[in-house]
Order: structure tokens, then C-alpha cells, then sequence
């Protein structure tokens, strides 16, 4: 006779009266695949934990916040945010799509070009641009987001040295009511610093002051705020066309748009109570569009966004390695995966899903990851089936900064697979190796032998 | 372990403790522990049927069934505190 099923025994106290009205969210809804693939197949081939990229989902996203956008402005060009997730293949298929590059390091810089990104399509933001990058920027006539005066008295000297006029926009910060104020990065808008940029640039004549950009925070839930910074930055830009009688070529709006995370502490699910591109958009755009500018004089429009375009698209995936039982009676479960790869877990409550079926019986847990470390936790209250040894889980929407921000730390970092439009996982980047590590560790002879 | 004579058992894994007024879901494979607790089932007898009825293994079952007494024991299910009958 064949054996049934089996599942851990569980009690489970019923309580009267929830933590919210919307009560505790139960997470017994498997996903056995991704993209049609299987999640066990993922794991076997691949190993565990792995992260899983869905192309389907990037390419969906995208469409999806540029139909946004470009149904309200007529000129609309989207720059991949290389530090959200520079993956090369991930950034490829967002150049396919049509977006320029956006970094803030020469490394990320030298990727972009590597990747086959036109020199005058990759915007060099960041406060730290070192001689020789602003240099190969400014030959590549690519476009140089200026953030502070140091940065523009040395690139105004290199302009001189190399007889040629870079291409440059100056990083705005100001308050949009939004705070703290993100004033660290750029010139601020309300005490004159932009305007005294502005003048120098153009006065000086050594440089091409072709834009404006801005970056009011990051994963920002209020897309008014938006609207005051577009109001900001039209008002800068026509501003210059009325004292120096030129036109801006583009506004840079930068990023930062919440994705479908719920934030810690959040009293709602962030994939309901999160703005969507529509509503960021249309803040944007008609802040541009009502502030004065005539048709024929409409600034391009550029989006940076990073997060809300790439975090859906990404899983992680991973195995129980153990259950115990804390001093207070809670569950707790041990998995292959700790902060060390998932970072984002210390801001967000992740949504994670069993890869295998179970019956609905439920049961309160703690997620923790593999470290030797107390901070290592993924979710401090989650609400899982009776989840075994060896059982399988998915972590949604961890496309985003997870896999620029991880750290090799006790253990190795993952595997990352993209599956394509056709259904079809490819490995793009390896799991690491002890030898990848120590290839950059250089041992002095002395230190060679030792007698124990 | 025993269980309380007056813990109420139902069908569907209905657990009520007249006494404190606490109330409790179990799931099938805890309700089936839970009964045969009642019944004054040795531990051996108890895990002998999960193994026969369940595809697991002695680990799994030895493992979950001393987790599954402790939470009984914890909330308060047993009588004489959680002491062994022998």
C-alpha cells in the first residue's frame, strides 16, 4: 500500500482579536515555477540557493514604464541604473530595450562601454570621478552630471588640457517636502548653489551645460513630490533660457520610484499601497508640461529608474537547512541564504512562498539564514506551512540591489540564471569558488609554514 | 506524556481546554497524535503507526514527535506537567 503524504505535526493557538484588521498574511500559495521552469529543476542544475531572473518580467516592466511615460511626454529616454543590478546580461536586455546606461564609478562606466553602450549614451553621475574617468568620459563626449565645485573646476582644467567641451548637467537637490533632504548629492536648489553653478559654467565657456538633473531619494512612496522637483528643475531650466537665451536639452529626474516591496513596518502590502509608474509619471509630466516650456522647445525627458524596473523580475531560491524550536515556543527555520546575499531583507518584509504543495495548515515562524551571526534574519514573523528539512523556497522581487550589494562573507556567493523568452534558464554569472576568492589574496613567503 | 481528560477533541482538529478556555488547531497528522495521546498510547506504539501509515523516516518522526509533546507540554495540554505516565 502506498504511504501517504507526510507533514509535520503542528498545534497552533487560536487567538481572538488580530495584530490588524487585515489580520496576518499566510503565505501557503507554492511556486513551483518561475517562468514555466521548475523551481527543483532550478535548484538541481544550479545548485542552492541560486537567484532566478525572469526576462519576461523585465521586458514587461519596462514597457509597461515607458508606455507610462511616453503616453504623457513626447520625449522620453530611460537610463539603466547599472548599480540597481549590473549584471551584464541583465543590463543588456535593457539596452535592447532601448535604455541608455547610468553609472556612478568608472567600473561601472567601463561596463557599460564593454557592453557595447555608445560613449554619448552613458551618464556619469557620482560624487567620486577620478582624473582619469572624467578624462575617457569627456573623450567619449559622454554626458558628465557635475556634483559638486571641486568636480567642476577640475573638469573645467581637463576641458583646457584636452582641448575639447564636454558634455555636463549639474545634480540638483532641494525639498520637495520629502525628508531628510537628500542635499549631499549636488547643488541645492532654494540657497543659490545651482544657480551659482550654472553661472559659472556658462560664463567660464569651457563646458556644455546640456541638462538638469535630480534625484529626490529612493524608493519613495509619494509621487507629488516628483511633481515639485519636475516644477524645480523647468523652473532652473527656463530660467536659463531667459537670462542666457539657451536651451536646456534635457531634464534627468533620476530614480527612486518605490517597487512592489513592503517596506518594514509598512501597515499595508506594498504591491497594494505602493504608487505605480502611471502615477509617477503623470506628477513628472505634467509638472513639465504646465510649467511654461513651448512645444517646440520641450526638454528630452530622462528616467533613471532602477529598482521598480528590475525588482519583480528576480527570485531566490533556496532550501531549508534545519527547524528548532526558540525558548519562547516560536519555530524557527534555517535557510541556505542569509543577509550576507540578500541584503534588501533588512528594509524590506519579503514575500516568500513555499516551492512545494502542502495543506493549508499553518504555523508562525522566524527566517533565519546560514550565518554564524545573530543579525542574520530573514523575516522575524512570518506565517509558512510546515516547512521540513531539504523542502525548497522563493523569495520574491529580490532583483534589485541584492545582487550589486552582496557580500562574500563565511560564505560563498550564488548563482544568478536568467530565464528567457522562450522558457530556457542560461547561467549568468557562476557560483563563486574558494578560488575566486583567494586569487586576490597575496600570501608573503614567510607567513608560508607553520608547526601546530 | 498524558493529556488532560478534559481537553475536548474534534474531528477537524478542533482543540478546546475547558479549563482555560484556550482553544487550538491542530493539523491531521497532529490530531492522530493528539487521539492517541488520549488513548494512552505508548510513544513507541504512536511512532510504529506514523512510520507504517507515513512515508517518512525514524529521524523525521523522532524528531517532530519529541517537538510536537514539548508545544503540548508548553500549552499546557498535559496533565501532572508534561511528567512521563512511567
Amino acid at each position: 500500500m502506498k504511504k501517504l503524504q507526510y507533514e509535520r505535526p503542528l498545534i497552533q493557538r487560536l487567538n481572538a482579536g488580530l495584530m490588524n484588521k487585515f489580520g496576518m498574511r499566510t503565505e501557503y500559495t507554492p511556486l513551483t515555477h518561475i517562468d514555466d521552469v521548475s523551481v527543483v529543476k532550478l535548484l538541481e542544475d544550479f545548485g542552492s540557493p541560486l537567484f532566478a531572473i525572469s526576462e519576461r518580467t523585465i521586458r514587461q516592466t519596462y514597457r509597461e514604464a515607458t508606455r507610462a511615460f511616453k503616453t504623457r511626454y513626447p520625449k522620453v529616454q530611460f537610463a539603466w541604473s547599472y548599480k540597481t543590478n549590473y549584471i551584464n546580461a541583465v543590463c543588456n536586455v535593457f539596452h535592447q530595450e532601448g535604455s541608455w546606461g547610468e553609472v556612478v564609478s568608472g567600473f561601472e562606466y567601463q561596463k557599460a562601454i564593454n557592453n557595447g553602450v555608445p560613449g554619448n549614451k552613458v551618464i556619469f553621475n557620482g560624487p567620486d570621478k577620478t582624473d582619469e574617468e572624467l578624462k575617457m568620459a569627456v573623450r567619449n563626449n559622454s554626458p558628465i552630471h557635475i556634483d559638486h565645485l571641486d568636480e567642476l573646476y577640475r573638469l573645467t582644467e581637463i576641458a583646457e588640457e584636452l582641448k575639447l567641451r564636454p558634455r555636463v548637467a549639474i545634480r540638483v537637490n532641494m525639498d520637495t517636502g520629502i525628508y531628510p533632504i537628500w542635499d549631499r548629492f549636488g547643488f541645492n536648489y532654494e540657497n543659490g548653489q545651482a544657480w551659482d553653478a550654472i553661472n559659472k559654467i556658462i560664463l567660464t565657456d569651457k563646458l556644455e551645460l546640456v541638462g538638469l538633473h535630480c534625484h529626490i531619494g529612493t524608493f519613495m512612496l509619494s509621487p507629488s513630490a516628483y511633481g515639485i522637483a519636475a516644477s524645480k528643475i523647468s523652473d532652473l531650466a527656463l530660467g536659463i533660457r531667459k537670462k542666457y537665451k539657451r536651451n536646456i536639452e534635457y531634464i534627468d529626474m533620476g530614480g527612486g520610484f518605490a517597487s512592489k516591496n513592503t517596506l518594514k513596518g509598512s501597515y499595508l502590502q506594498g504591491v497594494d499601497a505602493n504608487p505605480n509608474f502611471d502615477q509617477f509619471a503623470e506628477a513628472i509630466c505634467a509638472a513639465i508640461l504646465n510649467s511654461g516650456f513651448g512645444t517646440d522647445e520641450l526638454p528630452l525627458l530622462i528616467l533613471e529608474t532602477g529598482r521598480a524596473l528590475i525588482d519583480e523580475a528576480g527570485y531566490l531560491l533556496g532550501t531549508v537547512i534545519s527547524n528548532k524550536r526558540l525558548s519562547d515556543g516560536r519555530r524557527a527555520t534555517i535557510l541556505d541564504f542569509g543577509v550576507n546575499v540578500m541584503f534588501t531583507s533588512f528594509w524590506y518584509d519579503h514575500k516568500i512562498s513555499p516551492a512545494q504543495e502542502f495543506s493549508n495548515y499553518t504555523e508562525d515562524c522566524v527566517l533565519y539564514g546560514p550565518l554564524c551571526m545573530n543579525i542574520d534574519v530573514i523575516r522575524e514573523n512570518v506565517t509558512l506551512p510546515p516547512l521540513k528539512k531539504d523542502d525548497h523556497v522563493v523569495v520574491h522581487n529580490v532583483g534589485a540591489y541584492n545582487m550589486t550589494q552582496w557580500m562574500q562573507f563565511i560564505s560563498l556567493r550564488p548563482a544568478v540564471v536568467m530565464i528567457d523568452m522562450e522558457h530556457q534558464p542560461h547561467l549568468i554569472r557562476k557560483r563563486e569558488t574558494l578560488s575566486s576568492i583567494e586569487s586576490s589574496e597575496v600570501k608573503p613567503d614567510y607567513l608560508a609554514k607553520f608547526k601546530l | 506524556m498524558i493529556i488532560k481528560k478534559n481537553i475536548a477533541l474534534s474531528d477537524t482538529g478542533f482543540v478546546f481546554n475547558p479549563s482555560t478556555g484556550d482553544s487550538f488547531s491542530v493539523n491531521p497528522i497532529g490530531l492522530e497524535i493528539l487521539k492517541m495521546l488520549k488513548e494512552n498510547k505508548p510513544e513507541e506504539e504512536i511512532k510504529k503507526h506514523l512510520l507504517g501509515k507515513y512515508a517518512t523516516d525514524r529521524d523525521t518522526v523522532e524528531k517532530d514527535y519529541y517537538d510536537f509533546t514539548k508545544m503540548l507540554e508548553q500549552v499546557k495540554l498535559t496533565d501532572t506537567d508534561g511528567k512521563e505516565k512511567d
